[in-house]
């Protein structure tokens, strides 16, 4: 053979059985014929798991025209996380969020770009005691008006605690103080619009996309609306000023503002909201850790010390709780990039146009990295097992590499200081039965399926 | 101990620079960490330890000679 075409490249990767027929009838007619597409819709878990059983470190699945070689394994992680930009491209493989953002809003910076937006910005270290006072605060006008016991959905909660701690932090106090629920509502919305049909038509007529495009609207609606106020309250000294005004000086529309904010946002939201309520959940269903957590919080703050103090200093038994919830329910379960030009990756070749792709879920649950894998266990983190540090590769919920979340510093002290007000103040008790919380795969968004409710009751002397 | 500094993976967040000023510091022209005590005292290994732990890009190890973790100079 004097030629290779990306088809004999591919075929040396193997590639994963079918379980779900894709000329089946329950398939949308829209997406039959597009191999593994329809099981991503329902069951992506299933998908990722069955490609490291049945392929190994490298295994291949196809979406639509597109086919997806997921790799998992240290080795092939690294690779996959090292590798440059301009070999791996992101916006491309999300199709799903173009959409949401709105044309010509950047999905994602460059890592040069991130760096710089961390040394100007919101998330640069000397920022985040100001963001942890930030927080501590929502979260107290959150709880405000709980009385002596109650109910919450957490899903419900979170995303609405989460719009304005994101908000306030990443955009301004002056905007977070223009929103309420109806802004966590319309978000939400966008969230759910998220259907992998989108990898065949971002756009297709259906019930999801149409009720994502209308709650973009009223976004852009609620933004214009207060871009309006501001505009007739007329210029406001500068230490007043948030992230709105500077935008509205540059004169640009409430659309592309809306975009703005959604896509700065976007990252920081669903994933913080989620990884709260699964932290809340896994406590309840292990009460001897709730127990360790808060009789450390409570020993913590025994000396009148502040949340947002501590929130941004070690805090071990919570944190290795909250890392233990992140490793079992990533937010992200999937993270693709578009191959630029063909790429070289454990001896094999994959070519310009593939989709590769590493799996957070799937990597978290090595066996061989995490003993007893699927076991909800803090202790991985404590010294000398330290299971994130010693595989940095496989331990992804933040992802890895120069494109590991910016934010995570951020998340993980935001999570501190949720856990420390709430579970000092409130007792909690699952308000359904333990095994029925579970995730809503049929978005690439990936939520809490409601009820997901639980029961609080104020401590006593609190 | 030696203090290994993944240049490729650093983002620039500093925070190693709080828990250890005087074994981390700053290139502000390339945005990276500088590893200023490539061998600190062992007295400082709390400190370190809890740089590298605290680190927002994973991109600080501790070498201790005959670890597994990878040797990049």
């Amino acid at each position: 053979m004097s030629t290779t075409t990306p088809r004999d490249l591919l075929a040396d990767i193997p590639e994963v059985s079918t379980v779900l027929d894709d000329q089946s009838p329950e398939v949308p007619e829209i997406i039959r014929g597009t191999g593994h597409l329809p099981e991503m819709r329902v069951d992506p878990i299933g998908l990722f798991h069955r490609v490291r059983d049945e392929c190994g470190d490298i295994g291949r699945f196809r979406l639509a025209d597109k086919d997806v070689v997921l790799v998992t394994g240290a080795e092939a992680n690294e690779a996959f996380f090292r590798a440059p930009d301009s070999t791996l491209d992101q916006a491309a493989a999300y199709p799903f969020m173009t959409p949401i953002f709105g044309q010509g809003v950047v999905f994602d910076a460059s890592p040069e770009e991130r760096q710089q937006m961390l040394k100007n910005q919101a998330l640069r270290g000397d920022m985040m005691r100001g963001h942890a006072q930030t927080i501590e605060a929502e979260i107290r006008r959150m709880v405000a008006d709980w009385g002596d016991e109650g109910e919450i959905d957490l899903l419900d909660f979170f995303a609405e605690l989460t719009i304005y701690t994101t908000s306030a932090c990443l955009i301004g106090k002056p905007f977070r103080e223009e929103l309420d629920v109806r802004f966590a509502q319309l978000y939400h919305e966008l969230e759910h619009g998220t259907d992998a049909i989108a990898y065949v038509d971002a756009y297709a007529d259906i019930d999801s996309f149409r009720r994502r495009d209308a709650a973009r609207e009223g976004l852009v609606a609620l933004v214009q609306g207060i871009i309006d106020r501001r505009i007739e309250r007329g210029p406001v000294p500068r230490e007043e000023r948030d992230l709105l005004d500077v935008l509205i000086s540059l004169e640009m529309s409430a659309d592309y503002v809306t975009g703005i904010f959604i896509s700065m946002m976007f990252a920081g939201h669903h994933t913080s909201s989620g990884t709260a309520s699964w932290a809340m959940i896994e406590l309840l269903r292990h009460p001897d850790v709730m127990a360790q957590v808060v009789g450390e919080l409570d020993d913590l703050y025994a000396d009148g010390s502040e949340v947002s103090f501590q929130a941004l200093r070690s805090i071990p038994v919570l944190e290795s709780a909250l890392k233990e919830t992140l490793r079992l329910h990533p937010p992200l379960v999937i993270l693709m990039r578009l191959v630029q030009e063909d790429f070289d990756l454990l001896g094999r070749t994959i070519p310009a146009g593939t989709v590769v792709a590493s799996s957070p879920r799937v990597s978290n649950r090595i066996e061989e990295d995490f003993p007893d894998a699927g076991a909800f266990d803090p202790g991985r983190y404590l010294d000398p097992r330290q299971e994130d540090l010693q595989n940095r590769w496989t331990w992804i919920p933040f992802g890895a590499g120069r494109h590991r979340c910016v934010g995570n510093a951020f998340a993980m002290m935001q999570m501190k200081a949720i856990f420390s007000v709430v579970l000092r103040d409130f007792e909690f008790e699952a308000a359904q039965p333990l095994d029925s919380y579970r995730d809503d795969f049929t978005k690439m968004v990936i939520q809490l399926e409601q009820p997901c409710r639980v029961r609080y009751r104020r401590r006593p002397g609190r | 101990m030696r203090v290994v500094a993944d240049l490729d993976l650093c983002q620039g967040h500093q925070l190693c620079q709080g828990e250890a000023p005087d074994v981390f510091g700053f290139d502000e022209d390339a945005d990276v960490v500088v590893v200023l005590e490539q061998h600190p005292d062992e007295a400082r290994r709390a400190d370190v330890t809890q740089a590298v732990k605290y680190c927002p890009a994973f991109a600080l190890t501790i070498d201790d000679g005959a670890t597994e973790e990878e040797d990049r100079p």
